[in-house]
């Protein structure tokens, strides 16, 4: 079955069953590896891509329920051209590992785009679906802030 | 027996262990340098295993794998530190599998002494042992070695490099080679001549690069300071690539069920369903289970689950009640260990009333982020590996054995890896990664483990039971008799991945517990090895996880006992004991301003745990809340003797302890039928953004030797946690996990 995607604004087809699930489509048939396998069953977040801007779980949106633009950490920003949010995630020296963290910027850039200035309970209401075994919590905390103050500066 | 009797007698049981496989060389090969494995870039040089210099720049070898603890970025500080590097300019990769990047401190920390009352002798005795890791090529990363084993080497191998494109360019410009200094990747004459490192590298590699000494700390621009991490753009951005996001034109990707009974074989199975499934290539028998490689990930997974598969059985009990029974009865047969003993422990001093508890832990599974994979490619004459890994030269030998192939002919491409915690130590993933590639012959393939496969088939960290007796007098500990019970991780691991056999006292077994900074009386730990047959492996912090966990929830309750703050408790046998151990419970007093007394509601915890070289001191807060009890904030102040990234260190710090709670809180792997019954996150679970503590952390440096930071954050975590539950709600935390007996925030 074909499918045309719009993912961070190029036009793709692929070629899959429509149950595939989106996080699949995107690593193994389109290439783009920055979203990332955890669990498979919506509990840990590390596969969070945006559709039309919200933020869901790729793995439980099968190919065929895609309803709209897809954006994927690979278009929130780049090594040369970082978005404030990459920033402020770079300046907080969040990453350890760093196998979460593409699903914990895309949380946190839909919870952002939706409040401008969340508080610590925005914070833990929004991203207590993304797991990190690394522990970075406290400074994923952090670097919302940060770049929330950033984004309200303009 | 003498001291040093007692000392040769251990250390020789324990190197004697370690280098079984390897002694043949013998040790006058030691005193050769091991090959330099780097091949010389096109108008570059390699001017030793860890420096490789070209027009382009400079690109340093980390050797140990980046699994999130940093350590790329400090081992290439302590390069550039010695080399005068720009950072930015600065390319660290991990190079391949070789001799030349053994670890010696992963040895040397083996030997039977308390780290913290190290004598000179003793630690120069683990220097020397430097050799034994030499002699088995062992390049692992584990047992937070990788500083200590790279905190002099490597500012070694930038000084000696540094040395020798000052050399050629003295030779050059006709000057004394002390006349030159060097600065941004280039050497300067006094007359302000610049002579690019790139065009000095092909004929520095070619001499013998001068001796010279180390900079002293008092000078460094690098070292001491939080730089910027070399992998933190890279992790920001999704361009990191882990093993699983190895691309290589052509692959398959591949999904696998291994028997669920772990260690036991297939009986048979029938694959006619998923062989007609779509995108399914091909499904292979791999002795124990079957892989399905097909053009799509989920699509391999979907078939894989619709194989019907008869399973053998495993080598052990086939429930909890089996298994933890042979575990505690292994608590009254004879002690493997008596590490330490001091004192009468046997009769219960004059005019005391015993204090008794027992104490038990679970297994738990590693649950990297990143689930188990590997990507492999066979030519027949060739095989690649391309994948995560704490142990790369034993990768690349199990693999080139199950290809039928020499060393030689296998390259392990260590990438990235979505969290280690020492589960990436073992090399499972690789093999049947490699199984898959040969019977794939010419096509790569990726194999990836759905999470549940992951959680099913680790090497756990093993179930534990501890006896605890004791006794206090006049406010102070008067007997600590503690005996441990549980699989021995430090014998079967290395006899299963290596074929090594050990004996002698297992200090592994006991580290957490007979080597604390206490001064008790009479004083006695032995450890007590079970045989279960549960496939175990090194968990972050080992042993430390569980006996941090039982010795010090016992000094709480002896604290209690004496009616005394238990801080100050420990304080006051610690002080005459060792003072950088008590500067740390001090320092977490003062951070967290602990004054012994909480209000309704709210409860405090503390404890300490000396490990890898490293006392850490922690206090944790927790809250009643209307939605279960909140671990709200935490305070941790470590010491390890000299502070290279004091950004890494921190988070190091609060991730291990972050680690550690998620195990108490939540950690349990259970068996029935012989198989485990988590099988992912919501029955595994770990904390979150919601219930993780704020925290702060204070890095000291006064203990004698530099410590490890990857681990030690781990062990006091999980006694403080059960510490201050005691405070706030009146009952002792004696088994973990803790959700089971207390209503905690989830
Ligand atoms: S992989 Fe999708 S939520 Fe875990
Ligand atoms: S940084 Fe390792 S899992 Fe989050």
């Amino acid at each position: 079955m074909s499918t045309p995607l719009t993912i961070n604004g190029q036009s793709y087809t692929v070629d899959l069953p429509g149950d595939v699930p989106l996080l699949w489509v995107l690593r193994d048939a389109v290439g783009l590896t920055g979203t990332k396998y955890g669990c498979g069953v919506g509990s840990c977040g590390a596969c969070t891509v945006h559709i039309n801007g919200e933020a869901v779980r790729s793995c439980q949106t099968a190919l065929e329920d895609v309803d709209g633009d897809i954006t994927t950490i690979e278009g929130i920003g780049t090594p040369d051209a970082l978005s404030k949010l990459q920033t402020a995630w770079v300046t907080h020296q969040v990453a350890q590992c760093g196998y979460c963290q593409s699903g914990q910027i895309m949380q946190a850039a839909a919870l952002l785009a939706e409040n401008p200035a969340p508080n610590d309970a925005d914070i833990d209401d929004a991203m207590q679906g993304n797991l990190c075994r690394c522990g970075t919590y406290p400074r994923i905390r952090a670097a919302i802030h940060t770049a929330a103050a950033d984004m309200r500066e303009g | 027996m003498s001291k040093l009797k007692t000392i040769t007698r251990r250390t020789f049981l324990i190197s004697s262990a370690a280098i079984a496989g390897g002694v043949a060389f013998g040790v006058y090969q030691d005193r050769k340098t091991p090959p330099n494995p780097l091949t010389a870039p096109t108008g570059g040089a390699a001017l030793n295993p860890f420096v490789l210099i070209d027009q382009n720049g400079v690109t340093l070898i980390a050797p140990r794998a980046e699994m999130g603890q940093g350590i790329r970025t400090t081992l290439a500080a302590l390069v550039a530190e010695e080399l005068d590097v720009a950072w930015d300019d600065i390319t660290v990769l991990h190079g391949p599998a070789a001799q030349a990047y053994y670890n010696g401190a992963a040895i040397a920390a083996g030997l039977p002494f308390k780290d913290y009352s190290i004598t000179e002798f003793q630690h120069g005795m683990g220097q020397n042992l430097d050799f034994v890791a030499k002699m088995v090529s062992l390049q692992i990363t584990g047992g937070s070695t990788s500083i200590r084993d790279g905190y002099e080497k490597m500012r070694h191998a930038g000084a000696s490099a540094r040395e020798a494109l000052k050399q050629v360019a003295a030779e050059r410009l006709g000057v004394d080679r002390a006349t030159l200094s060097t600065e941004n990747s280039h050497v300067i004459a006094t007359d302000g001549t610049k002579i690019p490192y790139g065009d000095l590298a092909v004929a520095a590699a070619k001499i013998k690069a001068p001796q010279t000494g180390l900079r002293d700390a008092a000078t460094w621009k690098y070292l001491g300071k939080s730089m910027p991490r070399v992998d933190m753009v890279a992790k920001s951005t999704g361009t990191a690539r882990f093993g699983i996001d190895t691309r290589v034109d052509g692959m398959k990707f591949a999904a696998l069920r291994i028997n669920p009974r772990l260690g036991g074989k297939m009986i048979g199975f029938n694959a006619t369903e998923a062989e007609k499934m779509t995108g399914v290539d091909r499904v292979i028998d791999l002795g124990n289970g079957v892989a399905v490689v097909g053009s799509n990930t989920w699509l391999a997974q979907q078939a894989v689950d619709a194989i019907d598969i008869t399973w053998g059985d495993a080598p052990y009990p086939a429930d909890m009640a089996g298994i933890l029974a042979k575990v505690n009865s292994a608590l009254d047969d004879s002690p493997n260990s008596t590490l330490r003993n001091e004192g009468d422990a046997d009769d219960l001093p004059a005019g005391t009333t015993e204090i008794r508890a027992d104490y038990t832990v679970p297994y738990l599974a590693h649950s990297t982020m990143e689930p188990m994979n590997a990507t492999a490619h066979f030519t027949g004459d060739r095989l690649e590996i391309w994948c995560g890994n704490q142990a790369p030269v034993l990768t690349r030998d199990k693999c080139a054995e199950i290809a039928g192939l020499g060393p030689s002919a296998v390259s392990v491409h260590t990438t990235f890896m979505g969290g280690g915690f020492g589960r990436r130590v073992e090399i499972d993933y690789s093999i049947y990664a490699t199984k898959v590639a040969v019977a794939m012959q010419g096509t790569p393939v990726q194999l990836t483990w759905s999470r549940q496969e992951d959680m099913r088939h680790d090497f756990y960290r093993p179930a534990a039971a501890a006896r605890f007796r004791g006794a206090v007098k006049d406010g102070r500990a008067v007997l600590m008799d503690g005996k441990i019970a549980a699989q021995s991780t430090t014998r079967e691991v290395p006899a299963r991945l290596m074929g090594l056999p050990a004996a002698g006292p297992d200090k592994g077994h006991v580290e957490g517990a007979y080597d604390q900074p206490y001064a008790i009386p009479n004083y006695r730990i032995t450890g007590h090895l079970a045989e279960v047959g549960v496939p175990i492996g090194f968990w972050r912090a080992v042993g430390n996880s569980f006996n941090g966990f039982f010795h010090e929830t016992f000094i709480d309750e002896l604290a209690h006992a004496a009616a005394r703050d238990p801080l100050e408790f420990r304080l006051e046998m610690m002080r005459d004991e060792h003072a950088p151990s008590a500067t740390t419970l001090e320092t977490v007093r003062d951070m967290s301003d602990w004054t012994g007394k909480t209000p309704d509601g709210i409860g405090r915890g503390v404890a300490f745990t000396y490990s890898f070289g490293t006392p850490v001191a922690q206090v944790i807060e927790v809250q009643q809340t209307d939605d279960g009890i909140a671990i709200t904030r935490a305070w941790i102040a470590c010491d390890v003797g000299v502070i290279l990234d004091p950004s890494i260190i921190e988070a190091q710090m609060f991730g291990g302890m972050i680690y550690g709670l998620s195990a108490a809180v939540h950690g349990e792997i259970t068996f029935a039928d012989c198989a485990v019954e988590q099988s992912n996150f919501p029955d595994y679970d770990a904390l979150r953004m919601h219930n993780a503590p704020a925290v702060e952390v204070q890095i000291l440096a006064s203990n004698a030797h530099i410590g490890g930071v990857g681990e030690p954050g781990t062990p006091p975590a999980m006694p403080a946690l059960g510490n201050a539950l005691f405070d706030l709600t009146g009952k002792r935390a004696r088994s973990l996990p803790l959700m089971h007996d207390f209503d905690l925030l989830t």
